[in-house]
């Protein structure tokens, strides 16, 4: 089948992780939300993670479109 | 507890991205499926990457998630039994042994395969109960995923039941299985890094590791250890049923004959992509303990110290709802932003489940059902569309079914049940049908019979300790001090049933297979039986993908696992 699933793995993740970084900073002094988590920016961390995870997984495939089309 | 979440904005977004992702990738493979070869079966076509994280995916639905953190936080440490010798030896047998007949055989599907090897009614028998038995699966799926949205989110049952079905039909009918494969493996990544900030979180809130230990009796913490008494460890079981019963006969039955899973092998582009499935697949499904037991026994941990951590079951003040188990680790450690992640993540695993069964029932149904019985030698373009219409049909019997499941408390209990009817006798039938050529149709078709229902007599015969009513078992002696036998659990009762039902259709099948005439010849047979099947050559270019070397690697990890929380 003629779909490369690392290219719609990785935009998702990519935008998850824009999306949870950008929260994480707004977000950066809120004391009372991340009271629940023990003082931890967990949007900060996860939208990071996120955004190298779905980076990576884009890189792998474009890498691999590119050697497709040689 | 509070009522529901309180989902911002952004946890909406994130779930509304997520559908999105899901049909597109159901709407970007509708212009390949051009024959019910690409419907029913991927066209063959796929890596073994995507395959082996399907391979666990497609069983990493409700059942796994809530039902492994129920367990985590009921039964403790002892719950990884169900891991690393409940999956993982399986697993490689299944790759190593088993998959060069079920891929080189050209079989579609494995009740296909069960008519190359033995005859009609053995492949009748099998197709009937499989298509049943996935059509109650994903019925509990939708019923879970429903019941969650309803209590959690405050959405309406019926309407999450027949939304979360919708989603699941469309992308399931446009891509078929390389649809349902694909998104398996977008959603084992979205279950794996949606979990991770919950597990991390819960960590901190008990004090790691060391909060865990100074909170619970060290029988909660070990795996085997307490394992020689049943009375001495929660689960109720000893090493005997644990290993029998569990690790080989329901383990076996349910990883090496269960078409769910091995579809997604069979689906693989070459025989050597076909064998490396379930062991790439081995090697995340070694860890993903930590991912759903550990909260569980997290929230054991914690609801030392609070006692209103986890809720009663409704109606009853003794019983505590361990289902409940990831929803109020989410709700209480996760802000809004990963809190939407993480629900995600759940609904991800639902319909993992969901689409898994649906693309199982709807090959069994098209190839062993329909083109048997019904309508045989047809155009492929006929069989395609029939595919197609299973699909909808399998989705629409699936709610009917996830009403069924609401009847029933515990989803792990309920299937483990089914399993241990259907497959355990299977594993059996498999055995002496792969690797001898003298098990004779008659003896297949009678030995798995008699296994099937003789696990219902025995269930039927006994009931697990403190049982109250017979839906436990005992339901044929008229009332459960009747009972012939009291187990000190249900599980124990389930893995003996188990080892019951396979003893049974072994002894019966090498009985009938010895006074009856063998009804395929040698030739017939090549390709199918062991002794009859020249080796398979090993197109692994890599020592690494090489079979034998990851089973090695796989092997050596799962025993260490297993030492390290002994």
């Amino acid at each position: 089948m003629g779909l490369d699933i690392k290219f719609p793995i990785g935009l998702m993740f990519a935008i998850f992780g824009v999306m949870l970084t950008i929260q994480g900073i707004a977000t950066s002094g809120a004391t009372e939300l991340y009271a629940k988590s023990f003082g931890v920016n967990v949007n900060l961390w996860s939208g990071l993670f996120m955004l190298a995870f779905g980076s990576l997984m884009l890189i792998f495939s474009l890498k691999k479109k590119k050697a497709e089309n040689k | 507890m509070e009522n529901t979440f309180a989902l911002g904005w952004i946890d909406y977004a994130i779930m509304l991205i997520y559908f999105v992702f899901v049909l597109g990738i159901g709407w970007a493979l509708k212009k390949f499926m051009r024959s019910a070869t690409d419907f029913l079966e991927a066209g063959r076509s796929l890596p073994a990457w995507v395959t082996g994280l399907a391979f666990i995916s497609a069983n990493l639905g409700a059942l796994e998630v809530i039902g492994m953190a129920a367990s985590g936080a009921k039964y403790g440490m002892m719950t990884v039994h169900f891991y690393w010798i409940g999956a993982i030896p399986a697993m490689i047998f299944l790759a190593i042994f088993m998959m060069p007949f079920y891929y080189g055989s050209k079989a579609r599907s494995v009740p296909e395969y069960l008519k190359l090897r033995f005859d009609e009614k053995t492949r009748g028998f099998n197709a009937f109960a499989f298509a049943f038995m996935t059509i109650m699966a994903s019925g509990a799926s939708m019923h879970a995923l429903a019941l969650l949205a309803e209590q959690l989110l405050g959405w309406d049952y019926t309407l999450s039941l027949i939304g979360s079905a919708v989603i699941v039909l469309v992308y399931t009918y446009l891509g078929g299985l390389s649809s349902a494969i694909y998104n398996e493996v977008l959603q084992f990544f979205l279950i794996v890094i949606g979990f991770l900030p919950l597990v991390f979180i819960s960590l901190k809130a008990v004090g790691g590791w060391e909060g865990v230990k100074g909170s619970l009796d060290a029988n909660m913490l070990h795996s085997w250890k307490y394992a020689a008494n049943p009375g001495q460890n929660p689960m109720g079981v000893e090493w005997m049923g644990i290993i029998v019963g569990l690790g080989f006969v329901l383990s076996f039955g349910y990883w090496c004959t269960n078409f769910l899973v091995v579809q997604r092998a069979m689906a693989a582009g070459s025989m050597g992509a076909a064998r490396r499935t379930p062991l790439i697949g081995a090697l995340p499904k070694m860890f993903i303990p930590f991912l759903v037991i550990l909260p569980g026994i997290i929230a054991a941990a914690l609801l030392q110290d609070d006692q209103s951590f986890i809720p009663f079951k409704e109606g009853s003040e003794t019983v505590r709802d361990f289902d409940k188990v990831i929803p109020v680790l989410l709700m209480k450690y996760l802000p809004t932003g990963v809190l939407g992640l993480g629900v995600t993540a759940l609904m991800a695993s639902f319909m993992s489940g969901m689409a898994g069964n649906v693309t199982a029932f709807n090959t069994v149904f098209t190839y062993d059902i329909y083109q048997s019985y019904i309508n045989p030698n047809k155009s492929d373009k006929h069989y395609l569309g029939v595919g197609q219409i299973t699909t909808i049909a399998g989705v629409l019997v699936s709610i009917l079914a996830a009403y069924i499941a609401k009847q029933f408390n515990n989803i792990m209990d309920f299937l483990q049940l089914i399993f241990a009817f259907i497959n355990a006798p299977l594993f059996a039938t498999f055995l002496l049908g792969m690797f001898t050529k003298r098990t004779t149709g008659h003896a297949a078709f009678w030995g798995l019979l008699s296994g099937t229902f003789g696990a219902a007599i025995h269930h039927g015969l006994t009931v697990p300790a403190g049982a109250e009513s017979l839906i436990k078992g005992g339901w044929l002696t008229g009332s459960v001090e009747n009972a012939l036998q009291v187990y000190p659990s249900e599980m124990a009762q389930n893995f003996w049933t188990a080892i019951f039902a396979f003893a049974l259709a072994l002894i019966l099948t090498l009985v009938i297979s010895a006074v009856t005439k063998r009804n395929k010849t040698d030739e017939e047979l090549k390709g199918l039986v062991y002794s009859l099947t020249p080796k398979v050559q090993d197109d692994s270019k890599h020592w690494y993908e090489k079979p034998q070397v990851l089973a090695i690697i796989i092997g050596v990890v799962a025993l260490a696992l297993s030492i390290i929380f002994w």
